[in-house]
């Protein structure tokens, strides 16, 4: 189960997906482990990977804390309404839906990411100061604006829903919401989601230890493996070409999602 | 230019804020890890030869409060599975102490507008506590 983990959290963080999208699958596919289990397992280790993450992003300024703490607001909203629906929706709901979710995310790995910075914001984004800075590659201070403050927290309050009820951090959804929507800078955009994972799974893991989701024996060896796996991961993706990791891991995950789908529509999981 | 002036003095005490709430997260996430750690190493201690099935979900439906008292209960005894619980405890800990230094930061900026919002975090977070206790 640790190399698993560790394989999972590798697997999430060259895919840029987060480990805990992976550790799912794996858990209950593979290992049989009943998806309620997997789903606190998975909660704990992404509380663990970004708070470790947003950690250096934070220290380097990047991380535009006013935006995340206001975005919280609608995913912690999300988040409970999720939490409290998985205590409620029958397994096989959620196997799909986790499998849809799950392609969504590979396919929209692979998606082009291009800088774009809107320099004017919206007036509600002013009135909330969300426009911010941020360091470039050689140290020189970008500003940008923000738009669409309703759009973005919509979206947002979505994501956080997907995150309880998965067990997921939902970075996909989160960067959609700010990058897509809001048009904040990529850099800004999957930092800052990064800050505001650990917020929003504590709001939805707070149900879950009082339901019985969250179980030791699992959590322990997953959360440690998804950890190394992420930090493995990141330094041999500094190295490589991550355009054809990409593609590949987009076809594991596209498999591994299939199956999902299909047992969950047979009642095995 | 007033604006502009503001913003800067803002970035002070901001650097500041951000080499705090690093330093939280990175400690707040290696402590609970050495934690849960300890009680991994203690738990594979009594249980190495046990295979535990984990296929059939067993719902509970205890309120935090007691799950505390059972862990706090359990760290007095040394056992394995209350202290990687006490880990992942102080693990959900991190964030939310980030939370609340956030709100003291904004305080002491004067920044009603953010103090307000945090604590709407707060409360949504406290309310997702108290839906333990109604179901």
């Amino acid at each position: 189960m640790l190399l698993g983990a560790f394989l999972a959290g590798f697997i999430g963080s060259l895919s840029g997906l987060g480990g805990g999208i992976i550790i799912i699958p794996l858990l209950t596919v593979i290992l049989g482990v009943d998806i309620h289990y997997a789903i606190g397992a998975a909660l704990v280790s992404v509380i663990a990977t970004s708070s470790g993450s947003a950690a250096a992003y934070v220290r380097e300024g990047i991380t535009n804390m006013r935006l995340g703490i206001f975005l919280e607001i609608a995913t912690t909203i999300g988040a409970v309404c999720g939490a409290l629906l998985s205590t409620i929706a029958p397994t096989s709901f959620i196997a799909v839906l986790f499998g849809m979710t799950l392609i969504f995310s590979a396919i929209n790995s692979l998606r082009k990411k291009e800088e774009h910075i809107v320099l004017e914001s919206s007036p509600l984004a002013k009135k909330l100061k969300l426009q911010g800075t941020y360091p470039s590659h050689n140290g020189e201070v970008i500003s940008y604006g923000t738009k669409n403050v309703i759009g973005g927290f919509s979206m947002m309050g979505i994501a956080g829903m997907m995150s309880g009820l998965l067990g997921i951090g939902s970075g996909a959804f989160k960067v959609i919401a700010m990058d897509n929507i809001m048009k904040i800078p990529f850099k800004v955009s999957t930092t800052t989601s990064n800050f505001m994972m650990g917020v929003t799974a504590m709001a939805s893991s707070v149900i879950y230890i009082q339901k019985g989701y969250i179980e030791p024996g699992i959590c322990m060896p997953v959360v440690i493996g998804v950890l190394f796996g992420a930090m493995a991961g990141a330094k041999v993706l500094v190295k490589t070409n991550p355009k054809k990791l990409r593609l590949f891991f987009a076809c594991l995950i596209f498999v591994l999602a299939v199956n999902m789908i299909y047992n969950g529509l047979n009642g095995k999981i | 230019m007033e604006k502009s002036n503001s913003m800067q003095n803002e970035k002070f005490g901001e650097k500041d804020f951000q080499n705090i709430v690093g330093n939280l997260l990175r400690y707040g996430v290696w402590t609970s890890l050495a934690v849960a750690f300890i009680g991994g190493l203690v738990y594979l201690m009594g249980h190495s030869a046990d295979i535990e099935n984990y296929s059939v979900f067993h719902e509970n439906d205890r309120n935090i409060f007691e799950v505390v008292s059972d862990v706090y209960n359990g760290v007095i005894q040394w056992k394995g599975e209350s202290l990687i619980f006490f880990g992942i405890i102080l693990l959900f800990l991190t964030p939310v102490f980030r939370v609340l230094l956030s709100l003291f930061s904004f305080l002491l900026e004067k920044d009603y507008l953010y103090v307000v919002i945090t604590l709407i975090v707060i409360l949504i977070i406290l309310i997702s506590v108290s839906f333990g206790f109604s179901h």
